[in-house]
């Protein structure tokens, strides 16, 4: 199989498509079990608005993590490996929410061990209102042959 | 509250504690379950050629890492809930800090997990801060990282978390007393 895109493909600035998707309370509860987060503001709409006191549950953060691997991997193609994560958490996102996830790519290099890195900060909104911030930091192949899943060790410097 | 840290909570910083096993093995059921509650559907978790070719075999996505250590919500036995990052509780109750909240975290993913890996666990207390103000309350900033390995003692990944605990009330008598 040969990879979605290398590193040639892309530059500084480049703007990654826009994934709009909109939540239910089903994606909330969904992607809470799927994490084994059994917290109850994730399920339990009493309980996020008399304990919580916001308006629903509301999604959990590891389950955003998955929407933003997705997204980057929808991106890269299967043979882009996530490296490296970094979240900024600062509202929740709740059940009718249309949420956007949208990203640019920060920087384009090769490290030491020949691997190519491409950095992208990430943004989970709705409508015009930032939710979760995350920089990102994901591998892909720098040649047609090159893959950076077989990469172990020294190679591998996330 | 001084700014003091007390000598044992000093003593903690660097150094390996809870270290254990998890429940049950990683597994492909969660892996679907998972990509289907993000419609991921990236041939790696569901095309077997795709997988064997590009990763070898199955491989669970990165960014379920924590996902295998989150304790099940009930066994037998249990007489209180198991916490995931116990370091972060054991902060709260010691320094007397009743509320805290993840400011920030990040994960840093090395070897794939595979269905059928049991992985280990282990947290570190990095650092903890001196006593701060912010709009929460009065408290203090602390890093823990919690690291994970397979059963070949391959270091699998890290996350490292920035909790702030923070005493509410503390807060509010110093605005009481500043009004």
């Amino acid at each position: 199989m040969k990879p979605q895109l290398t590193l040639e493909d892309v530059a500084v600035g480049d703007a990654l498509p826009v994934l709009s998707y909109e939540v239910s309370a089903t994606t909330v509860v969904l992607g809470a079990l799927a994490t084994r987060d059994w917290r109850p503001m994730h399920h339990d709409h009493d309980f996020a608005v008399t304990r919580n006191g916001v308006r629903d549950i509301f999604l959990n953060t590891p389950n955003q993590a998955a929407w933003f691997e997705r997204y980057l991997t929808d991106w890269t193609g299967p043979h882009g490996r996530p490296g490296r994560m970094r979240f900024r958490m600062s509202d929740s996102v709740f059940p009718g929410d249309t949420m956007a996830i949208t990203g640019t790519v920060t920087g384009v290099r090769v490290d030491e061990a020949g691997c190519g890195w491409i950095e992208v900060d990430l943004d989970l909104a709705v409508g015009a209102e930032s939710k979760t911030g995350c920089s990102a930091r994901i591998a892909v192949p720098v040649s047609p042959d090159d893959n950076p899943w077989a990469r172990r060790g020294e190679r591998w410097r996330p | 509250m001084t700014d003091d840290l007390p000598a044992d909570v000093t003593a903690l910083i660097d150094r390996t504690c809870y270290e254990e096993a998890a429940d049950f093995p990683v597994e492909r059921g969660y892996v679907w379950t998972s990509c289907a509650s993000v419609e991921n559907g990236n041939p790696l978790f569901w095309d077997e050629t795709a997988a064997a070719e590009i990763t070898g075999g199955p491989i669970a996505p990165p960014s379920m890492l924590s996902t295998w250590f989150r304790p099940h919500h009930w066994t037998p036995g249990q007489d209180e809930p198991k916490l995931p990052l116990q370091v972060h509780f054991d902060l709260k109750k010691r320094l007397d800090l009743p509320e805290a909240i993840i400011a920030e975290f990040t994960t840093v993913f090395h070897e794939p997990v595979r269905p059928g890996d049991v992985l280990t666990t282990c947290q570190r207390l990095r650092s903890v801060s001196g006593v701060k103000t912010t709009k929460l309350g009065r408290g203090r900033f602390w890093t823990i990282d919690v690291e994970y390995r397979n059963v070949r003692g391959e270091l699998c990944g890290v996350e490292s978390y920035t909790g702030f605990g923070y005493n509410r009330q503390n807060a509010q008598n110093r605005q009481e007393q500043s009004a």
